[in-house]
C-alpha cells in the first residue's frame, strides 16, 4: 500500500537525499544513477544505471537506496539495473559541477566527451579547481577511482582530480 | 544449431575475453613500474571485469539454468572458457602487456563499435556502455606503444619483440564458426572480417607511428572458438578460482 502514503515527487526527495558513497558533495541522484521511479500498490520500482561497468559503487548504491526507503516506511522496494541509455557525464547539471569544483575535483568539461582513439582527442582546457588558472596538465587519464584523471596545475602546482567526461 | 544455444556461447566469448584479460591486469596490481602506471593498469581491470559480468550474467539469464555470473566465472573447467587465445598471454614485461592490450583494445574497440547495431538488446546496451571505456583503453596503449617503440634503442627492440611474439595470437580473434554464422543472419552478431579491415587500419597507423615494424603473417595459433587454451589459462584461473574452490559458497 505504497502510493496511498507516497508520491513519485517524494519518493525522488527522498533519493535526492543519498550522498554518493566516494564524493560525498553530490547525491545520487544529482549523478545522474537514478533513471526512474515507478509506483504500483505493492512496491516501488528504482531504476538505475551505472556509471562505469565496473564501478564498485553500485551495489553500495542499491543498498543506500534500500534502507533509506525503508527508513521512510517503504517496505517493498525493488532495483532495476539497466544499461541503455548508457550513462554520460552530460546528465549532471551545473549545481552539481559547481560542488565537484568546492570539493576540489575539477567538473567534467561541457561536451569534451572522450570519443577519440589514437591522439585524435583535441587538448581541453580543465581549469584548477582551486586557484581557478587553465595552465594544468594531464598527468595520468587514471585516478584514484573509475571516473577520475590526475592533473596538475601548473601555476600552483597543486595536484588535482578531474571528473572524467564520458 | 538453435539461436538461443549461439547466443549463449556468444556472451561467454565476449564475456570471457574481458574477463581473463581483467584479470591479467589486476596481476599488475602493486607491480606496476610506477604509481600512475600500477593506478592506470587496475583501473584498467576494474573496466574489464566490469563488462565481463554483464556479459557472464546476461549467458547465465539465456541459458535459464539459474547459473550467475559468478558460478560462470568461478566453477567453470579451463576447457569451458571462450576467451581470446590473446587474452591469457601472460603479463611478461612492461612492454609485452602494452602490446598485448594495444591488439586486443583495437580488437574490442572495433567490435563494440559494430555490436551497438546488435538486435539483440543487452548486447546493443553493453556495446555502447563499453564503448566508452574502450575507448580510453585503446588510447592508453596506443600511446605507451609509441612512447616505447620511438623511445630509446633498448625500448624499441623490446617492443618489437613483443610484437613479433604476440602476432601469432592475432589470428584467433577474428575466426568465426557456425555460431557466428547463426547470429549474423539474426542480425545480432557482427562479421569478423569485417572488423578485422578496420582492426588492420589502426593497427598499422599506430605501428607506423611507433617506428616499428608489422610483422608478416605466417603461423596463426587457433582455439577460442574450441575452447582450446594455451598452458597459460590453467594457471591463471587456477589463482583467479582459488577462494571459490577452497571456500565453495563463500559470499562477501
Ligand atoms: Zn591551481
Amino acid at each position: 500500500m505504497v502510493n496511498e502514503k507516497h508520491t513519485e515527487k517524494q519518493i525522488w526527495e527522498f533519493l535526492s537525499e543519498i550522498p554518493d558513497p566516494e564524493i560525498p558533495v553530490i547525491t545520487i541522484t544529482e549523478l545522474g544513477v537514478v533513471r526512474k521511479v515507478e509506483l504500483s500498490n505493492e512496491k516501488v520500482i528504482i531504476t538505475i544505471t551505472p556509471t562505469y561497468t565496473g564501478c564498485p559503487a553500485m551495489k553500495l548504491f542499491e543498498d543506500e537506496i534500500i534502507k533509506t526507503l525503508h527508513e521512510k516506511g517503504i517496505e517493498t522496494v525493488e532495483i532495476n539495473l539497466v544499461y541503455s541509455p548508457a550513462w554520460t557525464t552530460a546528465w549532471m547539471g551545473d549545481i552539481a559541477r559547481e560542488k565537484l569544483r568546492k570539493y576540489g575535483i575539477a567538473p567534467p568539461v561541457k561536451g569534451s566527451e572522450d570519443k577519440g582513439i589514437l591522439f585524435e582527442s583535441g587538448p581541453k582546457v580543465v581549469a584548477c579547481p582551486r586557484c581557478k588558472s587553465e595552465n594544468t596538465i594531464l598527468k595520468s587519464q587514471f585516478g584514484s577511482t573509475a571516473c577520475k584523471a590526475l592533473y596538475q596545475c601548473e601555476t600552483c602546482l597543486e595536484p588535482f582530480d578531474y571528473f572524467k567526461c564520458i | 544449431m538453435e539461436t538461443k544455444d549461439a547466443l549463449i556461447n556468444y556472451c561467454l566469448r565476449l564475456g570471457d575475453s574481458s574477463l581473463i584479460l581483467g584479470q591479467r591486469m589486476a596481476e599488475w596490481c602493486s607491480n606496476g613500474p610506477i604509481l600512475e602506471e600500477d593506478i592506470a593498469m587496475t583501473n584498467l581491470s576494474l573496466d574489464l571485469i566490469g563488462q565481463a559480468r554483464t556479459m557472464l550474467s546476461y549467458s547465465g539469464v539465456v541459458e535459464g539454468k539459474g547459473r550467475s555470473e559468478d558460478d560462470l566465472a568461478y566453477r567453470r573447467e579451463e576447457r569451458e572458457f571462450y576467451n581470446t587465445l590473446l587474452s591469457e598471454r601472460p603479463n611478461g614485461h612492461f612492454g609485452d602487456t602494452v602490446v598485448r592490450n594495444f591488439l586486443h583494445d583495437a580488437f574490442f574497440y572495433y567490435l563494440y563499435q559494430a555490436l551497438k547495431s546488435s538486435k539483440d538488446e543487452m548486447i546493443a546496451a553493453h556495446a555502447a556502455k563499453s564503448i566508452k571505456e574502450v575507448t580510453y583503453h585503446l588510447r592508453h596503449s596506443s600511446e605507451w606503444l609509441v612512447r616505447l617503440g620511438d623511445g630509446t634503442v633498448e625500448s624499441h627492440e623490446k617492443v618489437q619483440e613483443s610484437l613479433n611474439d604476440l602476432w601469432e595470437y592475432t589470428g584467433d580473434l577474428f575466426e568465426m564458426n557456425e555460431v557466428d554464422e547463426v547470429l549474423i543472419k539474426e542480425g545480432i552478431a557482427v562479421d569478423l572480417q569485417k572488423i578485422k579491415l578496420e582492426w588492420d587500419k589502426t593497427i598499422n597507423t599506430v605501428i607506423e607511428r611507433s617506428t616499428l615494424t608489422r610483422p608478416e603473417d605466417a603461423y596463426m595459433h587457433s582455439g577460442r572458438l574450441d575452447a582450446m587454451h594455451s598452458e597459460y589459462l590453467g594457471h591463471l584461473i587456477a589463482d583467479m578460482q582459488f577462494l571459490q574452490r577452497a571456500y565453495p559458497e563463500a559470499q562477501w
